[in-house]
């Protein structure tokens, strides 16, 4: 490795990952969510394999609440690339009403991410879902292996982790185990900003500062995307400045307020922030360890 | 002064630093989490290191406090912090650094770690990966993990309790597992009131630990984790440690990997998209390719030429190690996943047989006789294992008579591969000489090994070796250079050429086991002739095709 740049480096690691798992699964599928990380994680993947095309498919698990602006994105990038994109939703969640507004975040999650999940994986037979989690998200994603075994039931267990030396990896799996993949691993949210900048990457407009209707949620910043999201009485939403750090459901992402408009603005304001990407996130704020009992139950 | 870090709600607001004199560097330092990328994003290294050592050392605390003094704990995660060491602390009323890396609710309720945490930060030059490994020997594997992809290693030792059997067995895995350059961090030097004495005793028994060992640069730096000393800057409370702190060790220190010069190229997956295009992906795990190279393809001897080399980027006239690319070729000759290309005038080749040290990863021990599947570069084969040396004893390192290898034990054994392999020494290939053992019946990670340098091949003592050397004669080698150690060795070695060995080899039953552990250390095969009618016919089963390598070590 020696000459290469950190970023070369990281992106020569991604792809070798890819290349090993689509060599030794037999259904790979990309959970492809929209961000950020996803869009770099797409594009390490279509380099991955060029000049071919894309050996597996993407899944989306849609829980009905992304950003308008998410899902226009989604299917633009789908057309632009030629992908097989599935589209997932949990029929029962629907049917019974769950959503993020009236049933809290945690439940919403479960039901619409976690069991739409791992819905979405059982119904199509995959053994290997790649995802864009990296360790420096949070400090039980930290903790996981590049490739790792989920029990049939999608269940991963942190105590009994495989052990994963130099680049060997163990990709056997028995019947009904599958693996979740995380070729992003060993990238930081700067690493992910700054290859964005040196390949150019479109991503979510939604990352760039812009006047956006917004409401007040417990100190968040709440952008109001549908009538879906209740006003209480005499409110009106307020047009501000604002752009996404990370982008989920609406009515659980907070917004920063912001002026950066283009890509070296947005890297110069994460430098000069003094708070993590999760922030912004309702979901992680649960209890302390809500994210690895979330990961324990199969959330990606 | 020597006031531990208060609780965040006290201190926060102005980031007041508990180190003795907020130096230049310190104040650089302390930024946001990203701010030390910009100017360089593209152009700074990267250095892999891990914390290893014995349980309570004080690995997290390091850790916690590196990423606390980089500025890599954003203010939400200090305020989490703040929150958990109240909750799950083992530090009063202060911050719980370890509670920044020990992320599973399973460590956080004990306080201790299980698995290894990798954690990521960055300073002007470099960006750093590191690994926090746990202590415990029942959680070997996991540290295990952690240093097979380290440049350099921060070894923890307690100053109250100084070197411990886990001090040992980690420092062996470490040099088994290829890192060359350490830094000995002897920390809670504040709960020995920073006593030099104390610091230069450790100081001294692990320098002759270490003579035993592969390394070629050994740092010895008293540090507090707890309370700052050393780590970003020299702290006055140890006025007698003259040198850098650690923070400015690991950014200056050297982080080349070993990789094979020759070239290497593990095919990991063969790209058909189409009846025009056939292109052989994978990474080069050594030395360098250009188009129009003549090729041979291993183990089945095709040879060809390359036709194009595309890279992430597009096609590039040439590539070298680390890169992942995609090769075509002029001819169409059949090559699949787990055959290696090397250049057509290399003189590789294809093996049967190997002998491996290993690391035992399960609880079913690894015995002769047993089969597993093996990985080495891209190539899934199996292999029985067909003789058990020697197990290592980690706390002298001696070789010892084994019939297994339990779970954590290590050892020297022959595997006998199903089918022709592509292997090289782990010292010049960690691709190729790196594997994998998978016991077959439950797809667990049996065991890690690494292959031994051929005896042929081995030259004349390398600079670790002089260390080695000095410290069995007696001479005490203190110095923080390995060069310093080179400078002093190489006129006695030239001089008094090997001749003087044997008289010491033979004077006496101890130095003869000395002999034997240096040679384990690997001083072959010039010394293994030398040795091999001295000394005592400890271990059992050796086998052909070990040849003279040392299959009775
Ligand atoms: N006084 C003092 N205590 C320390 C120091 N470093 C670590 N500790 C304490 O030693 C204990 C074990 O530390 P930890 O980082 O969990 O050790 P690990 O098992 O090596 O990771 C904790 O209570 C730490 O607060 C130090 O430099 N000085
Ligand atoms: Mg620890």
């Amino acid at each position: 490795m020696s000459g290469m740049t950190h970023l070369k480096a990281l992106e020569a690691e991604s792809i070798f990952i890819l290349r090993e798992v689509v060599a030794t699964c037999e259904k790979p599928v990309l959970l492809y969510s929209i961000g950020k990380d996803s869009a770099v994680l797409l594009h390490l993947a279509l380099k991955a394999f060029a000049p071919g095309k894309l050996p597996f498919p993407l899944l989306h698990v849609d829980t009905g609440w992304k950003f308008r602006e998410m899902i226009a994105f989604r299917d633009e990038t789908a057309r632009r690339f030629g992908l097989d994109l599935i589209v997932h939703t949990n029929e029962d969640g629907v049917r019974a009403g769950v959503n993020p507004i009236t049933s809290g975040s945690s439940v919403h999650t479960d039901v619409m991410k976690t069991q739409g999940l791992k819905q979405a994986l059982d119904k199509y037979g995959f053994d290997a879902a790649f995802g864009g989690a990296r360790r420096d998200e949070e400090k039980s994603r930290a903790k996981e292996r590049i490739i790792s075994l989920r029990s049939p039931d999608h269940r991963w267990d942190p105590k009994a982790q495989r052990p994963e030396p130099w680049r060997a990896f163990n990709t056997r799996k028995r019947k009904g185990e599958s693996l979740r993949v995380f070729p992003l691993s060993n990238w930081t949210e700067a690493d992910v900003w700054d290859y964005i900048a040196l390949d150019d990457i479109p991503v979510v407009p939604l990352y760039f500062a812009k006047m956006r209707p917004v409401v007040d949620r417990n100190g968040a910043i709440i952008m109001r995307d549908d009538e879906r999201l209740p006003l209480h009485a005499g409110e009106q939403p307020q047009n501000k400045m604002v752009r996404f750090r990370t982008l989920g459901c609406y009515p659980l992402t907070g917004a920063v307020e912001s002026e950066a408009e283009t890509l070296p603005q947005i890297i110069a304001e994460m430098r000069a922030s003094r708070s993590s990407e999760r922030q912004g996130r309702m979901i992680d704020h649960d209890s302390a360890s809500s994210m690895e009992l979330k990961k324990q139950e199969g959330y990606f | 002064m020597g006031a531990p870090l208060k609780k965040i709600d006290e201190h926060a607001a102005t980031f007041v630093r508990l180190a003795d004199q907020p130096s230049k560097a310190q104040l650089k330092l302390r930024q946001p989490p990203h701010a030390q990328a910009i100017p360089a994003a593209s152009a700074r290294s990267l250095l892999r290191f891990i914390t290893c050592g014995s349980v309570d050392d004080g690995k997290s605390t390091l850790l916690g406090r590196i990423l606390y003094e980089t500025g890599a704990v954003f203010d939400d995660q200090l305020a989490a912090l703040d929150r958990d060491s109240a909750r799950f602390g083992t530090t009063g009323d202060d911050l719980d650094f370890a509670l920044l890396v020990d992320g599973l609710a399973a460590e956080r309720e004990q306080g201790i770690t299980i698995d290894v945490a990798f954690r990521y930060f960055s300073t002007e030059n470099r960006a750093f990966i590191a690994a926090d490994t746990p202590g415990h020997e029942q959680y070997t594997r996991n540290m295990a993990t952690g240093a097979s992809t380290a440049d350099v290693a921060i070894i923890l030792i307690d100053a109250r309790k100084g070197v411990l059997p886990q001090t040992r067995r980690h420092s062996y895995i470490v040099s088994m597992l290829g890192v060359r350059r350490v830094i000995v961090a002897v920390n809670k030097i504040d709960l020995v009131g920073y006593d030099e004495s104390v610091f230069r005793a450790i100081e001294t028994e692990y320098r002759a630990l270490a003579a035993m060992l592969d390394f070629i640069e050994i740092h010895v730096i008293p540090v507090s984790a707890r309370f700052g000393d050393n780590i970003v800057a020299p702290s006055a409370r140890t006025p007698w440690r003259q040198g850098p702190a650690l923070l400015e060790l690991l950014e200056t220190i050297d982080g080349a990997p070993h990789g094979a010069a020759q070239f290497r190229f593990p095919v990991q997956w063969v790209n058909r998209p189409n009846l025009d295009f056939r292109g052989f992906s994978g990474a080069i795990a050594g030395g360098s390719i250009a188009v129009g190279d003549r090729i041979l393809a291993l183990p089945r001897g095709r040879t060809s030429r390359i036709a194009r080399i595309i890279g992430p980027d597009g096609d590039i006239g040439q590539a070298a190690a680390g890169q992942s690319v995609t090769l075509t070729l002029t001819d169409e000759i059949d090559i699949s996943r787990g055959d290696v290309i090397v250049k057509a005038d290399d003189s590789v080749a294809p093996a049967r047989t190997a002998t491996v040290r290993m690391l035992a990863m399960t609880e079913t021990p690894v015995t002769p006789g047993r089969n597993y599947l093996v990985k080495i570069g891209s190539a899934l084969t199996t292999a029985r294992v067909t003789a058990l040396h020697h197990q290592i004893d980690v706390h002298d390192y001696q070789p010892k008579p084994a019939q297994a290898l339990a779970m954590n034990a290590i050892g020297l054994a022959t595997l006998r591969f199903e089918t022709d392999v592509v292997i090289e020494p782990y010292a010049q290939c960690q691709s190729l000489g790196g594997l994998l053992l998978i016991d077959p019946h439950d797809n667990s990670c049996a065991a890690l090994a690494v292959v031994e340098a051929d005896g042929q091949a081995q030259a004349a003592p390398s600079p670790a070796r002089g260390h080695a050397l000095l410290s069995w004669l007696g001479v005490s080698a203190l110095q923080d250079d390995a060069a310093v150690a080179r400078a002093a060795i190489a006129p006695w070695l030239a001089g008094a050429g090997l001749t003087g060995l044997i008289a010491f080899v033979a004077s006496g039953r101890p130095l003869v086991a000395t002999a034997a552990a240096l040679v384990d250390a690997g001083v072959r095969p010039s010394l293994t002739r030398l040795v091999r009618s001295y000394r005592p016919r400890a271990v059992g089963a050796s086998e052909d095709g070990l040849a003279g390598d040392g299959g009775g070590i």
